[in-house]
């Protein structure tokens, strides 16, 4: 029997309430332990002393982009970008080629992730044939696959038609399933490159109203509260998406929502040097929606900050900025991103933070096994990390295939230091493992 | 001087901007002047040569040499820009030279208002330091600089006006408009010019108001100016 004693750290486990020093005892996999001086014989003793223990953190919305498109990520390199991030479970977006709307794909992907190991994987499943938005895909026939599929998005792209996403929200009830959309009305984006404002009309580039995702955010909202299905929102970027929302549930719409990092630390002032590194969907947006995200976050109006890990090839970022497609790397700087911007700028307390990347994702789809609680018997998916420790973020170093990271340069706090996935080290001392 | 377009070269064949710029480079050149369809081609490619790079116009963001010449040609009309009066009238939302005439003039004192129908004007334009007009018969009397922009076919096709007539009806410099114009005052257009739409025949022709060759000519000097400033004149240090 494999023993290992996570000695003298601070458990955050957001699921239980705990929050101070306690030891983790692992065994065989699983947590045996918790509580403070464990008895580390014939267990491995490692020092946790100053460092945060926390649930594995868990990534709703990535991309990985196998199949199709591996020169840019792999469920491989993927993976091992989402553990050096603390994660131990990424839900990747059916967005590749061919598209996931079928139970073949979905256990492609997930069989993929198992076999690689170093996170679970949970794909998510399209919402229509090809994501095209005309017709259903077979929801049923991927909820029941191995892959056990109990989220759907055609993420990418909003589901246009009212009708059809007020059918997708009743139909999935059937499997206890969540429909993430996002939220763009095309109409008002088309050719659009950026937030539409004072930034792009300077720039000379198309804008990306508010309003284009904030009534599309109203009209899902007003569905969900219709069908009395699962909403989940993706990416929500704008102040006005942040309160709908927030009265959404205020009157008990069935809603949940997440936020990424870049659109709580970035704004739309980044597109300045025209490098399609800073161009994402939704855009980065204001100031003053920044602000309105870190505080939808600090309420729980927001569950969830998920990243939208978004690889591109080299060669696909390199170009104009109209030319590139949207999208930037996440999965390696979100927990810092978070620890600098939310914790150290006074938004959200450590514990709170650490339940919006690990219990609150966790709440929004099934991940079994994920997001804690951090208690005897569950599987040991844990994260590590030094709250207080500085790092420069190194586009060249990142384990992604990909190097769009926006963050290129920047210094954060908040380092992870060893990831487990059943009570296995995928990340130790900094490292991957494998 | 190398000269290529897209058509016909490689960029045609599928040459990526950047791969444009590592052969420019190898050939040693000294100034790229590179005129391009996308916002901010330009800025990128500066990153990647050390050659001098002109903006010749990108997409529907500058043209600062179009700006410049304009600049000149005013100058050589009138004693200075202190509480000049332009008005800039058409598609300032797609216009790149608007854009690059609203910074330099706003730069030099210049007064400028802006006269377009709402859809063609970008978001925010409160913030760029001029006046806004959607009445341009309001405005006219008062300007000693009026300036056409070209208006194309396609935004009509996009819905930002409902017709080419409507558009001249409202926002098109005619005899008649041109008759309401202080009598020392100009008419430019940075071409090429839509006859009939928003400028008439008679007042892009007309000898006395219309400086429309003179920006043509000016064009010339200004650019050799720049040309000889950037590669053959003192060290430039920014």
């Amino acid at each position: 029997m494999t023993k290992l004693l996570l000695h003298g750290g601070r458990l955050v486990d957001p699921a239980s309430g705990h929050d101070g020093t306690a030891d983790v005892l692992v065994a065989d996999g699983r947590v045996a332990e918790v509580g403070p001086g464990l008895d580390g014989t014939g267990a491995e003793v490692v020092d946790c002393g100053g460092l945060v223990v926390c649930p594995g953190l868990v990534d709703l919305h990535v991309h990985l982009r196998e199949p199709g498109r591996e020169d840019a990520e792999t469920i491989e390199t993927g993976s091992r970008a989402a553990a050096l991030g603390g994660y131990t479970a990424v839900c990747p977006m059916p967005n590749t080629d061919p598209v996931a709307d079928n139970a073949g794909v979905v256990e492609m992907v997930a069989a993929r992730g198992r076999e690689v190991g170093l996170v679970d994987v949970f794909p998510v499943g399209a919402v229509t044939l090809g994501q095209r938005g005309s017709e259903l895909a077979e929801l049923g026939a991927m909820a029941r696959s191995a892959a056990r599929v109990d989220c759907f998005s055609d993420d990418g792209r909003p589901i246009r038609e009212a009708r059809l996403l007020r059918l997708a929200l009743e139909y999935a009830r059937a499997f206890d399933a969540v429909i993430a959309d996002h939220a763009e009305d095309a109409s008002l984006t088309d050719g659009a490159q950026m937030h539409e404002g004072e930034v792009s009309a300077m720039l000379g580039l198309a804008g990306w109203p508010a309003a284009a995702e904030e009534m599309v955010v109203a009209r899902d909202l007003l569905l969900a509260e219709l069908t009395g299905g699962r909403l989940h929102l993706c990416h929500v970027s704008t102040a006005g998406a942040v309160e709908l929302v927030r009265a959404a549930r205020a009157r008990g719409v069935r809603v949940t929502a997440e936020a990424a990092p870049h659109h709580f630390s970035l704004t739309d002032e980044a597109a300045r040097s025209y490098d399609p590194v800073f161009k994402v969907n939704p855009p980065l947006r204001e100031k003053a929606d920044v602000e309105a995200v870190r505080q939808g976050l600090a309420d729980g109006t927001l569950d969830a900050i998920a990243t939208d890990h978004a690889p591109h090839a080299r060669e696909d970022k390199e170009v104009e900025w109209a030319t590139a497609p949207p999208g930037m790397l996440g999965l390696e700087t979100a927990l810092a991103v978070t620890v600098t911007d939310l914790v150290e700028g006074g938004y959200l307390d450590l514990a709170t933070a650490v339940e919006r990347i690990t219990a609150g994702p966790a709440r929004c789809r099934r991940v079994p096994g994920h997001g804690g609680p951090v208690a005897p018997g569950a599987p040991a998916n844990l994260a590590v990390f030094d709250p207080a420790a500085t790092w420069t973020v190194d586009r060249a170093g990142l384990a992604s295939r990909a190097r769009n990271t926006p963050f290129h340069g920047r210094e954060l706090r908040g380092r992870v230091v060893h990831t487990l996935l059943r009570g296995d080290f995928t990340v130790r001392d900094g490292r991957a493992t494998r | 001087m190398i000269n290529f377009s897209a058509k016909g070269s490689s960029v045609s064949k599928g040459e990526s901007l950047k791969d444009t710029a590592i052969t420019l480079e190898a050939m040693g050149v000294d100034a790229i002047v590179i005129r391009h369809g996308a916002s901010g081609a330009p800025w990128r490619l500066a990153e990647w040569v050390e050659a001098v790079v002109v903006n010749a116009g990108d997409g529907t963001h500058e043209h600062p040499t179009q700006a410049l010449l304009d600049l000149y040609t005013m100058r050589q009309r009138f004693p200075g820009f202190d509480g000049l009066k332009v008005a800039i009238v058409g598609d300032v939302l797609h216009s790149r030279v608007a854009r690059s005439n609203v910074l330099a003039l706003t730069t030099m004192g210049a007064e400028v208002t802006l006269v377009a129908p709402p859809t063609l004007l970008p978001a925010r334009v409160e913030t760029w330091g001029t006046a806004v007009s959607y009445d341009l018969d309001a405005v006219l009397p008062k300007q000693d600089v009026v300036m056409m922009l070209r208006v194309q076919l396609e935004r009509q096709r996009a819905g930002f006006f409902p017709s080419l007539r409507e558009y001249a009806r409202l926002y098109g410099l005619d005899a008649r408009r041109l008759d309401a114009m202080a009598d020392h005052a100009i008419v430019m257009h940075p071409g090429p010019m839509n006859r009939g739409v928003e400028i008439a025949a008679e007042v892009a022709d007309s000898l006395e108001r219309s400086v429309i060759a003179d920006q043509v000519a000016n064009g010339i000097s200004v650019r050799m100016a720049l040309l000889y400033l950037l590669l053959g004149g003192p060290e430039v240090t920014a």
